[in-house]
């Protein structure tokens, strides 16, 4: 069942095109240009260079031999992305739009960020390709994630806080929508998620793949086969579908998981695939948060980079065709999960990630000890420690 | 025939052209927005078109964004925009234009939202991110309920693109003056001229032009009018003057505003 290149860009009823009219040849150069290059000789080589040399790779997939103790059962595998250059899966991405946009000779490049990881993998691309970054970030964010921001300054990286709507990932990527509009001919918009209107999330999935393609060579040198079960958070949905899509023929489990904020039942949430319906945000028919009328709702996550109410198409079809299960992780779960791995590995995982932590937990619990679960630590949790620090005081005083 | 078909033949035999104003549903208050559809129609407006605000208004400038949250955050909903636009059509025969987003009406479902609208009295669907590449089941709904759905294009937009796009339409063809969202107030550049121009040419008559986004004081109105539209469309102005009013005064204000511009499209 693996999905070829989709054509008029859908998966299944998902994805699409809508979009405002002047966007139109402006997405349709891009996947044009990507076409063309995606298995260009030259740009692969190019590519290939800044990810082993600039980014890192690859990553290493380490056996979390403490925590697999503690969750006693199933052997825990922590794929490394955390240990990219910016400290996220990210860069991945950055650089292969970067080049892209570079090939379509666009000096300008626009980008939308929620935590400020993919601001600031944007912001690092355009300063070693020698592009201009603008980066688009929710005012909300840029207060809960204030180190991302004086990473992108000084990185030489413009950051544009928005303080309309809910101030989160979603109104950075309406602003960086209506820019790109204003300033289609001379701007690149860098799509830092596997979402948006089609080629974007087949694009970012590619250039994400990385991630599962080293994951299968990596297991087999390790298990001598692929893995039992993957695990990733999804917020748009990029580091999972960069993790699932190249297993996608393989004999593995897959667990999506999202961030279920307060509870499901709560209303505060992000779990756009546990708890959303159909609907058409942000260029893409996939599922959403949204209420009886259509408007999107307000969402909620610990973790600014999970705090979004759509989420990649490919996605909304992987879950209808049920090859991958979408579930929850909420708060106070992910900031237990946090708190674990940093005490029992020494890894400062990122909020993000740290939901797929709690969650391959759970599972490796009932899973037999003679089986792998590959997780992808999407990021690192630096930039957290903050916020962690804030939400314990909080509920430390709540306890009292 | 429907109302929007009808009102540009009527203009054509005057030897007129279209002012289409526009007011977003429930700004600042439902009341309100009756007293500017009031101020409209005395000012001579031949088309009016009703927002119906979404979350999400990604064609939308400041202006028209700030309207809609304001309007949702009083409770706008379709119900409450029904029950409005109903109110409207006991006051004129007007033909009266709907603009939202696609989500809205994906959410009730197309034939269903289309089938509503209509019955209260709604003529067009304008719906600034919906491209005819996904349009398939949102075309079938409308042709069902006899709706008549304007696309836009946009100046760098492809003439045989435009030609496809015009075959979809149905009242008339929104050309998006500038590259930006409603209510950018700069200056209209060459580019606008040529595709207004080239529009008309490609279009021969077949579906009025009418042509928005910018167009905020009647020397604007009258040079798109010299460079061939049939019709402009008004709308982050009406906004922007409607917040600076005392509500009392918004019927007059807007009429007043309403007849200035409603003169550009009268040849001289």
């Amino acid at each position: 069942m693996k999905l070829k290149y989709p054509k008029n860009g859908k998966f299944g009823e998902f994805g699409g095109r809508y979009i405002p009219e002047t966007l139109v040849p402006a997405v349709e150069e891009l996947e044009q240009a990507y076409l063309k290059y995606k298995d260009d000789v030259e740009f692969k080589k190019e590519l290939q260079y800044y990810l082993t040399q600039y980014a890192g790779r690859p990553t290493p997939l380490y056996l979390a031999k403490n925590l697999t103790k503690f969750a006693g059962g199933a052997k825990i595998y922590l794929k490394r992305e955390d240990l990219l250059h910016g400290g996220a899966h990210k860069i991945n991405n950055t650089l292969g739009q970067g080049l892209l946009a570079k090939r379509m000779k666009k000096k300008r490049i626009i980008a939308e960020t929620g935590a400020g990881q993919h601001g600031v993998a944007t912001a690092m691309a355009c300063s070693v390709l020698g592009m201009n970054g603008e980066v688009y970030m929710g005012y909300k964010d840029t207060q809960r994630q204030k180190l991302n921001v004086f990473r992108m300054n000084l990185l030489g990286s413009k950051v544009h806080p928005v303080k309309e709507g809910t101030q989160t990932l979603k109104d950075a990527i309406n602003e960086a929508i209506r820019d790109w509009i204003t300033n289609v001919k001379s701007t690149y918009y860098l799509l830092g998620s596997a979402v948006g209107p089609h080629p974007y999330p087949v694009m970012v999935r590619d250039f994400q793949s990385v991630i599962g393609d080293e994951i299968l060579v990596q297991m087999k040198k390790l298990e001598k086969k692929s893995p039992d079960s993957v695990v990733a958070c999804v917020g748009g949905g990029s580091n999972a579908i960069g993790t699932f899509y190249p297993l996608i023929d393989e004999d593995t489990k897959m667990f999506g998981v999202e961030a279920g904020g307060e509870g499901i039942k709560s209303g505060h949430h992000s779990a756009t695939l546990v708890g959303g319906s159909k609907g058409v945000l942000h260029g893409m028919l996939t599922y959403l948060l949204q209420d009886k009328e259509g408007q999107i709702s307000e969402t909620h996550s610990v973790s600014a980079g999970l705090d979004y109410p759509g989420v990649g198409p490919e996605h909304s079809y992987l879950k209808d065709a049920k090859r991958v299960k979408y579930d929850a992780v909420n708060d106070k779960e992910a900031i237990e999960a946090f708190l674990l791995l940093s005490k029992h590995e020494g890894i400062i995982p990122a909020l993000e990630s740290a939901h797929a932590i709690a969650y391959a937990i759970k599972i490796a619990r009932n899973m037999p000890k003679s089986e792998s679960i590959v997780v992808t630590l999407s990021g690192r949790g630096d930039k957290d420690v903050e916020e962690v620090g804030r939400y314990l005081s909080k509920n430390v005083k709540n306890k009292n | 025939m429907s109302r929007i078909k009808i009102k540009f033949q009527d203009l054509r035999s005057k030897n007129q052209k279209a002012l289409i104003t526009y007011v977003m549903a429930g700004f600042p208050s439902e009341k309100d927005t009756l007293s500017a559809v009031r101020g409209f129609v005395k000012g001579g407006a031949d088309i009016i078109e009703l927002g119906m605000p979404f979350s999400d208004p990604l064609a939308d400038g400041p202006v028209i964004q700030h309207a809609g949250f304001q309007a949702l955050q009083k409770g706008m909903n379709l119900d409450k925009f029904l029950s409005l636009v109903k109110k409207i059509r006991k006051e004129t025969d007007l033909p009266l234009i709907l603009m939202t987003y696609t989500n809205i009406l994906y959410r009730h479902g197309y034939d269903k939202f289309i089938s509503t609208v209509k019955n209260a009295g709604i003529d067009g669907l304008i719906l600034p991110d919906m491209s005819i590449n996904e349009s398939k089941e949102f075309l079938q709904a409308a042709k069902k309920n006899k709706m008549d759905v304007i696309f836009l294009i946009s100046p760098n937009t492809s003439p045989d693109r435009i030609k496809k796009i015009a075959d979809s339409s149905s009242g008339f063809l929104y050309l998006v003056s500038i590259f930006g969202t409603t209510g950018g107030q700069q200056q209209f550049q060459n580019y606008t001229t040529h595709a207004i121009k080239n529009t008309k040419k490609l279009l021969g008559g077949k579906i009025p032009l009418g042509v928005g986004f910018g167009v905020s004081n009647p020397d604007q109105a009258r040079f798109i009018i010299k460079s061939g539209a049939d019709a402009i469309i008004v709308g982050s102005a009406f906004l922007r003057l409607m917040e600076n009013t005392l509500a009392e005064k918004i019927e007059n204000k807007i009429g007043q505003f309403t007849s200035s511009l409603k003169k550009s499209t009268i040849a001289e």
